[in-house]
Formats: structure tokens, sequence, C-alpha cells
């Protein structure tokens, strides 16, 4: 056994793990509060990398660039609140889905008119390209940045849930909606926030794996099918949850894309081990959700006494 | 104003798509066209695997994500045997018919147990894990897919090859499984199915083992679609596992609501739309996906009822005049 | 006025009401290329739109003073930078000959197979039953062209590859009526092998996408290697390709292995480099490519400034550089209208059309005489951007393989230089297998 190697994977495992919290925190949220399926929230996290991309193009600046493009990303999420999200609260889940179907194609469109199929990259400054070495394990300085920035975002998402008065609001709304609009909260305006700030949470995840893979098209329309996994898996509407199943399926992902094919090879010809190795680890996260919902219909952390 | 008046109407637009559909071979073969006798062929192909999805989702109120699963399996029961030079299209069939069942009644069987939005996510769960088996499975092509070079024999009785042939073959398909569907809706089976989507536990309370009228209701339809799948596999000569991605489960979705869900003919009338539309608004500009987005909110947020209800609304109109 | 019709609203703005019906809309494109607006009739809606219903439904035949040609490639996802290059370079073909093959009027009509294989069939089919093409080309990707293939061929019409080299085709499945203007899949990838061995390597790791090219290109690179392959990953491909390497990246390193050999085509070639360099492997594993690093991703990868691209090495039949006076035309008519270098994929789009101009001049115009369509698009008797190559039995081209450096040009664009010819003439090694 190669121990750094090993320590590497895991390192990249939690890259994954706090990308896909990023997506899945939000997502969880308007699931939880509004009861409403948003596979549209993957556009967001391409929003995110095109505006911040754009931005940085613009004036060079990298931390100033995602600061702006938060806000941005925060604005498109009110604006499709306001007009076509709000509609659909009352419709059934069906109508949900294909609605924000819908939505994916049309952004997915409107970025390959505004910026082009050839994607675009995000340069790193200098002091985030180079390798850092943590005893003896040799990994990109950029991606120990990521998993910082996810963290604290978790830190910053926890405090805001358990010590502000939003964070009460979004508590009483993913246990009991009823009861948050009976006494007189103002629901349109919470409702409004919760998802402004879900599609900035995944803005951001974007910004961040930009510089990696580069801002394309649909770059979240996968994406954001694993994170509805972690949703699931997590218990709809809680963050925690949200958290735990985000890093455990970034373990999952990344260590059977690293080790699936060695195993498979034991008892599989070579050549149909390198094929069906990866996309075994690919089935492993879905093998997990339907596990979880066989025998914990309400995920691993469903929220304080959830009546739905 | 009865209500019956206005859907005895719609029977007569319903009639007119049936008639259409009958007489195009000989007209589109006269005018030398097979371009759109293959784009009628696939709609009614695709009629079979929307009308299907149609009996768990409208009647039964089960909205699954992982319909594409069954065409899919039914267009591998054509291709893996055809592989091995096994070309009989009993044994396809009943392959086809056999998978798709046993698939629909071990997934079932977990996806029941759960409802709502926890079985929107879960038959999604097994729709991407048999992706993914498809996927991995290098011999069968795996991403690339497979060519089926020679479509199914059913020793002298149809030459599919035809493409006449397969087109009636696929409209005689549909009409039977819209008849079992009919069938089915109107007995005491069907009237429990329903009630189920009303509520559940009215029926259980009843003495009804909901369960496993789900579970049968599941696979029937299971079977309807691996029977598309079948002719799909027979009609393009090619599967990849793309067939089965998420994103064609929301096609069919969508085959069935713009059509309008629990109406036994408005998914053909669905699939018809979205198929000719998606041809026209292709052709027009490599930004089509734009518009076809744009129309799929409209329909939702403002057609209530699909183009079935459309009709009904136009026809009601026109009544009370 | 001058229409440019492969940007995208120019066309559409006005020609949109025939083009709902297909044919029409094209006829129109291929005016606007002929430098001929005047003569594009501009419709009102209601008549436009019965005059292209009469014509589309009830057109038996082709008009027979057009060469029509269809050309399937990838114009939505991220992939569509590569399909866009190649709409380019066909224009630009299409103009060099002033629009016409033996006096008759070009046709191109251009399909979005959307990187899917289903799809680009479905496109085949239309183009091959509908629009009634003579030629139908373009294919990025094997898979797509793998499952286009029997439409096409069984319909008598002539296949004819821009980039996609099966080794299927170009084997057992070889077929009279199919013809390449790129290469074998294996052929790049076996230079390479040759490259490496040249260079004294004894161990190398391989990554490639997983899909019929990523493993030929595997294929092929094993074939002639001599050294040991310590490691290999095939990463999923298609519309969710996966783009972050990080954990293949960190086996690679692990692996011990003097050098990587990768190919991921299109925009993942970009993405892959950024993280090869963020890896900091540059000084460790020395970067062998086919088909990755090109003239697509080099202008991002310098916006960027990764410099772990500079001196990386890799293998093709062409590259701008190379000193030939069609070629020299070419890249300099091509960087005037948009900037850039052509890739690969470009050179090759544009011989299609210039190989298709041979035959079609060759038979006088005549596009009914398969035969001696055939045996015209067999002498390959043109001048290619490559230079001379000939056709072997299978159809696929006998041509040079170079090894090409990254480098800045005297502007300071980074490009790629040809270092020397590894292969002359050399065949694919599947030809053998074609019983052609």
């Amino acid at each position: 056994m190669d121990w750094q190697l090993l320590i590497s994977q895991l390192l990249n495992g939690l890259q994954l793990g706090m990308l896909l919290f990023l997506l899945a925190a939000g997502l969880t949220l308007i699931f939880g509060i509004m009861d409403f399926i948003n596979l549209s929230h993957g556009s967001f996290y391409m929003i995110g990398a095109f505006v911040c991309a754009t931005l940085v193009e613009r004036t060079g600046s990298l931390i100033a660039s995602v600061v702006i493009a938060v806000v941005i990303v925060f604005g498109v999420g009110l604006l499709v609140e306001r007009f076509v999200a709000r509609k659909l609260y009352a419709h059934d889940h069906l109508d949900q889905v294909l609605v924000t179907f819908g939505l994916i194609l049309i952004f997915d469109t409107l970025a390959h008119l505004i910026w082009g199929a050839a994607g675009m990259t995000i340069p790193l400054p200098a002091w985030l390209n180079g390798q850092i070495d943590i005893a003896g394990v040799i990994i990109p300085g950029y991606r120990v940045l990521i998993i910082s920035a996810g963290l604290a975002v978790v830190v910053g998402l926890f405090f805001l849930v358990t010590r502000s008065r939003l964070g009460m609001l979004i508590r009483a709304g993913a246990s009991n909606r009823t009861m948050v609009t009976a006494l007189g909260v103002n629901i349109d305006r919470l409702y409004l926030v919760v998802f402004a700030l879900g599609a900035a949470l995944a803005g951001f995840a974007g910004m961040l794996i930009a510089p990696i893979t580069e801002a394309s098209i649909g770059m979240g329309n996968e994406i954001i099918i694993v994170a509805f996994v972690v949703v699931i898996v997590g218990g709809i509407g809680s963050i925690k949850g949200a958290f735990v199943s985000a890093i455990l399926i970034g373990f999952i992902d990344t260590l059977g894309r690293s080790y699936l094919d060695d195993l498979l090879s034991l008892f599989l010809a070579t050549r149909y081990a390198e094929t069906a190795a990866p996309a075994l680890s690919a089935m492993t996260i879905y093998i997990l959700m339907a596990s979880v919902l066989a025998f914990r219909p309400q995920g691993l952390f469903p929220p304080a006494s959830s009546m739905r | 104003m009865k209500p019956s008046a206005p859907r005895r109407v719609s029977w007569g637009v319903y009639g007119t798509l049936f008639l259409f559909l009958l007489a195009a071979p000989p007209v589109l073969v006269w005018a030398d066209q097979p371009f759109y006798m293959d784009l009628l062929t696939r709609v009614l192909i695709l009629s079979i695997a929307a009308s299907s999805l149609n009996l768990i989702l409208g009647y039964g109120g089960m909205i699954s994500l992982g319909h594409a699963a069954f065409v899919g399996l039914g267009a591998y029961s054509v291709a893996i045997p055809s592989y091995y030079g096994i070309y009989s299209g009993y044994l396809h069939l009943g392959i086809a018919i056999a998978a798709c069942v046993l698939f629909a009644l071990v997934t079932g069987a977990i996806c029941l147990r759960t409802r709502g939005v926890y079985f929107i996510m879960i038959t999604l769960a097994f729709a991407q894990m048999l992706y993914f088996t498809f996927v991995s499975l290098e011999e069968y092509g795996a991403d690339d897919g497979l060519l089926i070079y020679q479509r199914s024999e059913f020793s002298g009785l149809l030459n599919l090859e035809n493409p006449g042939v397969l087109y009636y073959l696929a409209m005689g398909v549909l009409a039977g499984c819209l008849g079992l569907m009919n069938r089915l809706i109107h007995s005491r089976f069907g009237r429990v199915i329903v009630g189920i989507r009303h509520n559940e536990p009215r029926m259980q309370s009843l003495g009804y083992n909901t369960y496993r009228y789900k579970l049968a209701c599941y696979a029937i339809s299971g079977a309807m679609a691996g029977i598309s799948g079948f002719l799909l596999g027979n009609f393009t000569y090619f599967i990849s596992p793309e067939m089965m991605d998420w994103t064609r489960s929301g096609e069919l979705i969508f085959m069935v609501v713009l059509g309008g869900t629990g109406v036994l003919l408005a998914p053909v009338a669905g699939t018809a739309v979205f198929l000719l539309l998606e041809e026209i608004l292709s052709a027009f500009t490599v930004y089509w996906h734009l518009l076809f987005g744009g129309f799929l909110i409209a329909i939702v947020l403002f057609g209530r009822g699909g183009l079935h209800g459309l009709v009904e609304k136009l026809e009601r109109r026109n009544h009370s005049r | 006025m001058v229409y440019c019709y492969n940007k995208p609203f120019s066309i559409n703005v006005w020609g949109w009401c025939p083009g709902i019906f297909g044919n029409i809309r094209k006829r129109v494109r291929i005016r606007s290329i002929c430098h001929n607006p005047e003569s594009v009739a501009v419709m009102k809606f209601p008549k436009a739109i019965l005059w292209a219903a009469s014509l589309t439904m009830f057109q038996a035949t082709a008009l027979a003073d057009t060469v029509k040609i269809g050309f399937i490639t990838t114009l939505t996802t991220p992939a569509a930078v590569i399909g866009e290059d190649m709409q380019n370079a066909v224009n630009l073909a299409v103009s060099h000959l002033g629009g016409k093959m033996a006096g008759k009027d070009i046709e191109v009509i251009f399909e979005d197979d959307g990187f899917k294989p289903e799809i680009g069939k479905q496109k085949a089919d239309k183009l091959v039953k509908k629009d009634d093409v003579d030629f139908v080309t373009g294919f990025i990707w094997s898979h797509v062209l793998l499952a286009s293939s029997k439409t096409v061929l069984d319909s008598g019409k002539f296949l004819i590859s821009s980039n996609a080299g099966p080794s299927q085709l170009a084997g057992k499945n070889c077929h009279a009526n199919f013809f390449s203007t790129s290469w074998q899949n294996d052929q790049t990838p076996m230079a390479m092998g040759e490259v490496l061995n040249q260079d004294g390597l004894k161990s190398i790791y391989v990554m490639a996408p997983n899909y019929a090219a990523g493993k030929d290109m595997v294929a092929g690179v094993e074939s002639v290697f001599k050294g040991e392959v310590v490691g290999k990953d095939l990463t999923k491909w298609g519309k969710d390709r996966q783009l972050d390497f990080s954990a293949e990246l960190a086996k690679a390193k692990a692996s011990g292995a003097q050098a990587l050999f990768v190919f991921y085509p299109g925009s993942a070639g970009g993405a892959f480099i950024t993280q090869y360099q963020q890896a900091g492997l540059k000084d460790v594993l020395p970067l062998y490519t086919v088909f990755t690093v090109d003239s697509l991703s080099l202008p991002k990868l310098q916006s960027t400034n990764t410099e772990g691209v500079l001196g990386s090495k890799s293998t093709m039949f062409w590259g701008p550089d190379l000193d030939n006076p069609v070629n020299r035309k070419f890249v300099e008519d091509f960087r005037a209208v948009h900037g850039n270098y052509p890739s690969f994929y470009a050179a090759q789009s544009y011989d299609t059309i210039m190989l298709i101009n041979s035959a079609v001049t060759a038979t006088g115009g005549d596009l009914e005489d398969r035969d001696a369509l055939r045996a015209a698009l067999k002498k390959a008797d043109y001048d290619s951007v490559r230079g001379r190559y000939s056709y072997g039995n299978n159809h696929m081209p006998i041509q040079n393989f170079y090894l090409r450096e990254v480098v800045a040009d005297d502007d300071g664009n980074w490009t790629t230089r040809i270092v020397r010819t590894v292969f002359e003439n050399h065949q694919d090694p599947y030809a053998a297998e074609c019983p052609n």
C-alpha cells in the first residue's frame, strides 16, 4: 500500500466533497423549505464559473472577481426565484422537474451564445499555482485552498443557521413550513433569500472548480445529479446531513476511481477491468442512495420533527 | 353543458390522428419521402414508451425518472443476441419482456416502499445503475454502443427490414398496448390503481394490498416500455447506453405531460408534437434548445392538462357559443 | 452586404422563415457563401412557408446542378469548439473554390451530433433520406462515425471521415465507399510510440478517455513502445465527461513512470494540461500527447500562462508550419479571418472538401457515376495541406507523421513546430484485415 498516494487521494476526495457540499447546501434548503425540486441548480454553478472567468479577464484580480461574481449570481438567483420558481411552489414535483429541466436548456444555450463553446479558464496567481508539501505528500496548493474555502463556508453556514434570525427561520421552515407561515413571517422574502443564497453557494463552487476544469457549457448538469444524491442521502432539508454525505460521497467516488480497477483486475481480465472500473465507481453512489432510501427513507440526518 | 360532450369531440381529434397515421406510409412512399416515414415510425415507437409511462405516472401517480432504462433494456435485448448471431425475433421479444418484468419487479419492490420525491430519486438511482452497468460492459461496446446489423427475424411472418412492415407493426403494438391499458383502467385493477393515487391509506383501509397492486402496475408498464425498446433497437440499428440516460427519462415524462397526464391517447399526441418540434426547431438553429426550453416552461406554467386540456378547452368554448 | 453564415445570428435573423422547412435554408446559406447575396430573395412569411413546404415535401430528386455535401460535427456542448473550427475550414475551402465544383454550386449542410452517437446516426439518416446528399462527411468522434456508417454505406453514398478513424472501418468492416482525409486512430500514437523509443524511455503512464478512439490510441502506442506501460487510466467520456484528473494524476506520479502519454481531444486537453501543471509534474513526468495540444487549446493555455505545455511533444500528420504552397495559403487565409491558427481538425476538413472537388472535377461533375467517382477519390489527386499522400486498400491515407514541439512563434503566439519526420508513408496496421 502506497500511503502517500492514499493520503493525496483522500485529500482529492475531501475536495470533491467540499464542492458537492456547496452545491447540496442550497439544494437541500430549497428542497426542504420550499419543497421545490430545482434541477437547474447546476446552472448557477456554471454561471458562477463563467461570470468569474469574465471578470478575471477584465479586472485581473481573482479575489475581487470572486466577490463580485458571488453577488451577481446571488442576483441571478433572485431573478429566477421571483419570475420562475415562485410560480411553481404550488405545483407538484412533476411540473417542477419539467420547468427546471427547461431552465437548464435555456441557461446552457445562453452560455453558448454569450461565452462561446470554447469555455473559459481562470488563470491562477503565482501564489496559488505552487505545490504544498505536507509530510512528504506533495499536492497542488490550489486544492488546499478549495478545501479551506469549503470549510470556511461550512463554518459560516453553521453559524448562520444556528445563531442568526434568518437561520432560525430556515430551521423552522425546514422542519415545519406551515407553522412558519402561520406565525406571520414574510414567507415570500424568506424564500427569496434562501433561493438566492443557495444559488450564490453553487456559483461559488463553480468559481472554485473553474481554474482546474475550466468553465464550460453544461458543466453543472452531471454534478447536480450527484448533489441530489447527496441531499437525499443526507436527509432533505438538513445542512448537517448534506455535509456528512457530501464528504462521504466525495471519498467513495475518488477512492473508487483510484482503486477499483486494481481490485477488479484481481478477478477480471485487465481489458475489461479498465472499462468497468470507472463505471462501477460511478454506480456505487447510486447504490448508496438506493440502499439509504430502502432502509432509511428519510435520509441519514432528517431535520428534527419533519412532518412531511 | 354536459361534461361528456367535449370528450366525444376529442375522440374526433384522436380519430383524425389515427387515420392520418394509418394512411401516411402509402402517401410517403408515393412522394418518396423515407425520412418522414422514419420520423413517424419513431413517433409510434416512442408513443408506446410514453403511454406505458402514462400508466404509472398518469393513472398510478408514480413519477418515475428512470423509465428510459426499460426502453434501453428492450433495445439491448435485440442488440446482444444479434451480436452473437441470433436473430430470432421471438427470442428477442421474449428476452425484452422477461428482462423488463424482472427489472421492474426487483427495483419496483424497493422503489415502491418510498413515495413522492423519494420515488423520483430512487427510480433515477436504479436507472443510473443500469446505465453504468452497460457503460462498463466492454464486450457490448460500452459507451460506444452496439450496431445491430440485421433486424429481428420473424421466420417468414414479418420482414422488419421493410420500413412499411416495421411501421405497421409499431402501430399495431401501440394499438394493442392502448387497448390493453384501456381494459386495465376500466377493470377493478385499474380503479384500485387510480384510487391509490387519490388516497392510498383509504385503499389500504378498504383491505387492498396497495403495494402489490402498484408493483403489478409497475411491471406491466415496464414490459410495455421494453417492447417499445425492442422496436426502437430494430428501428435504429443501434443502441448505446445514452438511451437510458436520465435526460431520456425526462423527455419521456415531458411527452406524457405535453399530451396530458392520465388520458389514454394523449401521450401519442404529446410524443408526435415533441418529436416534430425537435425536428423543426433543430433545423432552424443550433441554439434550438433555447426555444425548446421556453416551450417546456410555457406548457407547464400556462397549459395545464397539456395538449389534451388545450383541445378540450377550445372545444368547450366552441360548444358554449 | 456580405453574409457570413457560420455566425449563427446573421443567418437566422433573415433566413429563418424558409429555414423551418429544411432544405431551402441551406440553399440560401450557400448562395451567401458564393458572395452573391443579391440573389437571395427575402420573402414574406406565409408565402415563404407555402413555397418551402411545397418544395420540400414533394421534391423527389435533388437539384442536379448542385454538389450536396452533408457535414456532421458537434455544434453544441463544449465540444462545439472543435465543430466550429471544422465549419470555418469547410467554409474557407468552399470560398477558395469560388463556391463551385466542376461548374456546379456547392451546397454544404451542417448537422449537429450533440456529441451522441444516436443523434449523429439520426442526422446521417436525415442527410441520406431527406436531403439526398452526395457525400456524408465530417465526424469528429469514432463512436458517432461507427453508429452512422451503416446508414450511409447501405444507401450507396460516399462516407468521408474528416477526423475519426476507428480501427473497425479500417480493418474488417472497411468499405469501398468509405474514405478518410485524416488518419487511422492507431497511426498517430504509433508514431508517438516510436518517439518514446527514440527518447530512450523505459516506462510510461497512459491516460485517455474511455471510448472507441481512446482505446485505439492506447493500443497504438502500446504496439510500438518497447518499454513498460506501468499504469493506465481510461476516464469517463461523453456528454458528462470527467474533467478533474486529480486522482489519476496522483496515481501517475506514484507509479514511478518516466513519462506520461495522454490523449484528451478538444477542451478536455486544456483542462488536463492545466492540472498537469498545477500538480507540478512538468519536471517529474515529461508530457507526450496526441491530439491534445492543438491550436484550440494553446491560445487558452497561453492566456493563463500555463508554461507546463511549452516543450511538450506530440505527433501529427500535419502542422501549421508544414512548408508547402497549399498549406501556407490555408493557414494564412484562416488566420486572416479567425485570428488563431487552424487546428488539425480544420486542416482535415479543408482537405475533405478539396478531395471531393478533385473527384467531382475528374468526373466532369457527373455525380451519378459512382464507380468513376470512387476511382477518382481513391487517386487522392489533389494538393493536400499535408502535401501529396495516397490511399491504401482500406482508403486510409498512407502519409508521413511528424514529431512536433510546442514553441512560441515570431509574434510570441504559442504554436507547434515540426521537429522531424518520424514515419514516412506510413500505413495503418489494420489494412491487412481489409478484404478489399
